[in-house]
């Protein structure tokens, strides 16, 4: 059988490498348990919804109409009032302080302008320091002093047009929904390159790598049997992501998994190469660490896992395409949220497939290159 | 005769401006015992690696068991076994696991590899640890381990570089004993070390110095050179209660070529014709004698060095 691809060498690479993985608790520890934390963390604790703004109000009209607008605003359930203030100072101090991000000042003439048919004013201070806060609150006032001029305009008639949003997907535009599967795949991608750059480069530190290659050995049975335990361990990481995100922070899978599973598949395939690569480059598992840690970077800011793809500058958004876990997110989300299928990610397909076996077959040619 | 295990013709091995092997010609036959010696970073492993096919050749041939290591290296491989000097089994695993590891790798069928390893076993006396684990046996004992994984497959050659680095002396006899019941069974081995009486016990030795292989020979001929000892001059053995200064003394004398502290004497070579009065050595027990393999090996290493820079 010399000569050949030897299945008998690879399993005994492989079964070798899990008695490695079984043997050392505490990275298996951690692989599998960061991940859970990190969901958690981004399940329970990071909602990006802007809700209950802490609000002052400063009212110098005091009559119904101004006390009815003040309502309507508390009542939108987007700002909360904390504290009532008698005067301009008291409440610029509220807002420097940082004690409200918002501020609603009514004058003293708001009723009688709107009596007199003129238009009446109030004044939204809002703390620009929280960029996302402060959107919500310019686009709610408006609304609400939008809503209330119609309602004084027409008084009594019905509104000509009425926006009724519905949002689909996500109806409760729940933050879960929108990070889980991100960190699902940004997490398979940081296990896959740390534990195929050890792999490698563990074996180079402690010089058992030497050993080996006196031994018949091909490249191809290395690789293979030691990818091949991580692969798995890989997987079952995302499953129990995936397991973890639909039973405890209900978020309803609308695809399928088999879809998910094969989208994941070649997204693994390629960071896997990748720390295959790393290994083929440097000599400690420090280095190797490094490496994979500067190629964690621009996926996680890049991919659209935390910032929306959509608000980026055209440059940036064409350089996200090139890394493939903006495409494996856009997939993972299309299938879990919208029940996306074949049909509308074929193209994510090709291109993580096409990615996954690129990156293997160029690792596993430079590592054959330069270790044997 | 049987071919030789090792036939290597000018093999050179150069890492891109570095040579770091320099047409080093040798052959070792089946079951013989080859000493190969030289300072750190001399080329002593590379030539190892090479003959084993893991770094190409610029230039040169060798055949190993038979089969032309640049175009057969895997054959090559799947015939020889190898023991580094740092231990270089999973620590993290246990002896069992290890050599089922290496059963594997080798392509053992399960009742082979049982037969073998029972066999290995009672050979090395391994059989009480098997479920220790690698890393928390003791030096002596992962060389016997390192050496049952490197005979599962059963090499017709063996290379050991530097098995007995720092296992203790016992461990060490122990291991040549190991050694010698081998090489009795046909199979050949190459060692590689830096102590001297183990250079002695290899049936032919050769000594690699900054890429070239100076010498090679028993270890009676290499002491029996002329260079070792130029002609009309004499290796005495010279033992004084105050070595260190006496040793201080004769090397400022001009009748001495060299002198250097071996235990409780000194070794020292000397021009013909100069008395033990001269050299001040009245009160001293002179012996005259043939040189050390260490003897040689500086001497050569110093007309080496001298033919360069001159």
């Amino acid at each position: 059988m010399l000569g050949e691809f030897s299945h008998q060498r690879m399993y005994a690479i492989a079964r070798k490498e899990s008695l490695h993985i079984i043997r050392d608790p505490a990275t298996l520890f951690f692989a599998l348990f960061i991940p859970v934390l990190e969901l958690f963390m981004l399940g329970y604790a990071i909602d990006t919804n802007v809700r209950f703004v802490a609000t002052v109000v400063f009212n110098q009209c005091r009559t119904e109409e101004s006390k009815r607008m003040i309502r309507m605003f508390e009542n939108s359930k987007d700002f909360r009032v904390i504290k009532e203030v008698y005067s301009d100072a008291e409440m610029n101090s509220m807002i420097v302080s940082g004690k409200a991000q918002v501020a609603i000042k009514i004058p003293e003439d708001f009723s009688r302008q709107i009596e007199a048919k003129r238009s009446a004013q109030i004044l939204v201070l809002v703390d620009g320091s929280h960029s996302s806060v402060a959107g919500v609150a310019l686009n709610v006032s408006n609304a609400i002093a939008l809503q209330e001029s119609l309602k004084q305009y027409f008084s009594e008639r019905t509104l000509l047009i009425e926006s009724r949003p519905r949002i689909l997907f996500n109806p409760d535009t729940r933050s879960a929904n929108f990070f889980i599967p991100g960190l699902m795949v940004v997490m398979c991608q940081m296990m896959a390159i740390m534990l195929s750059a050890n792999a490698i480069v563990r074996e180079k530190e402690k010089g058992t790598l030497e050993q080996l290659f006196m031994t018949p050995v091909r490249a191809s049975e290395l690789i293979l049997g030691k990818l091949i335990p991580y692969l798995v361990l890989t997987l079952i990481e995302f499953g129990t992501i995936l397991f973890l995100m639909w039973s405890v922070f209900q978020v309803p899978i609308h695809g399928y998994v088999s879809t998910l599973v094969g989208l994941t598949f070649p997204f693994t395939l390629t960071f896997l190469g990748m720390g295959l690569y790393i290994s083929t480059r440097v000599d400690t598992r420090e280095a190797a660490g490094q490496m994979a840690m500067g190629t964690m970077m621009p996926s996680i800011f890049l991919s659209g896992y935390i910032f929306p793809l959509d608000s980026m500058p055209t440059f940036f958004w064409y350089v996200a395409f090139i890394f493939p876990t903006t495409w494996l997110i856009d997939a993972a989300r299309g299938v879990i949220l919208r029940g996306a299928g074949w049909s509308e990610l074929w193209l994510h397909a090709v291109v993580l497939w096409g990615m996954g076996i690129a990156s293997f077959a160029l690792a596993a040619a430079k590592f054959r290159k330069r270790l044997s | 005769m049987l071919p030789p295990t090792i036939d290597a013709r000018d093999v050179t091995i150069r890492f891109g401006s570095l040579t770091a092997v320099n047409r080093v010609s040798l052959t070792v036959a089946p079951g013989e015992v080859f000493g190969l010696l030289g300072p750190n970073g001399s080329g002593k492993t590379t030539l190892i690696r090479g003959l084993c096919g893991l770094v190409p050749l610029a230039a040169g041939k060798a055949m190993v068991l038979g089969r032309d290591v640049a175009t057969e290296s895997e054959r090559v491989r799947a015939q020889i076994g190898y023991m580094s000097q740092k231990f270089s089994l999973y620590e993290d695993l246990t002896t069992r696991e290890n050599i089922e590891f290496y059963s594997g790798i080798y392509g053992l069928s399960p009742a082979e590899a049982k037969a073998r390893s029972e066999e290995l076993m009672e050979l090395t006396g391994v059989a009480p640890y098997l479920d220790q684990y690698a890393g928390r046996l003791s030096g002596g004992w992962k060389q016997r381990l390192a050496l049952v994984c490197a005979l599962l497959h059963r090499p017709r050659l063996i290379f050991l570089d530097e098995p007995t680095a720092g296992i203790d002396p016992v461990a060490r006899r122990d291991l040549w004993d190991l050694l010698f019941r081998l090489a009795a069974e046909g199979i050949s081995l190459v060692i590689t070390t830096h102590y001297m009486d183990e250079a002695e016990r290899c049936a032919r030795v050769g000594y690699i110095y900054l890429s070239n292989l100076l010498v090679l020979g028993t270890p009676h001929e290499l002491k029996q050179m002329p260079g070792v000892t130029p002609p009309g001059a004499r290796w005495l053995e010279i033992y004084n209660a105050d070595s260190a200064n006496l040793l201080l003394r004769l090397r400022s004398l001009p009748g001495v070529l060299q002198a250097t502290i071996f235990g409780q004497s000194i070794h020292a070579l000397v021009r013909e014709g100069c008395t033990n009065a001269e050299l001040g050595l009245s009160q001293a027990r002179v012996v005259e004698t043939e040189p050390s393999l260490e003897d040689v090996f500086v001497t050569i290493s110093r007309m080496q060095t001298d033919k360069k820079t001159s």
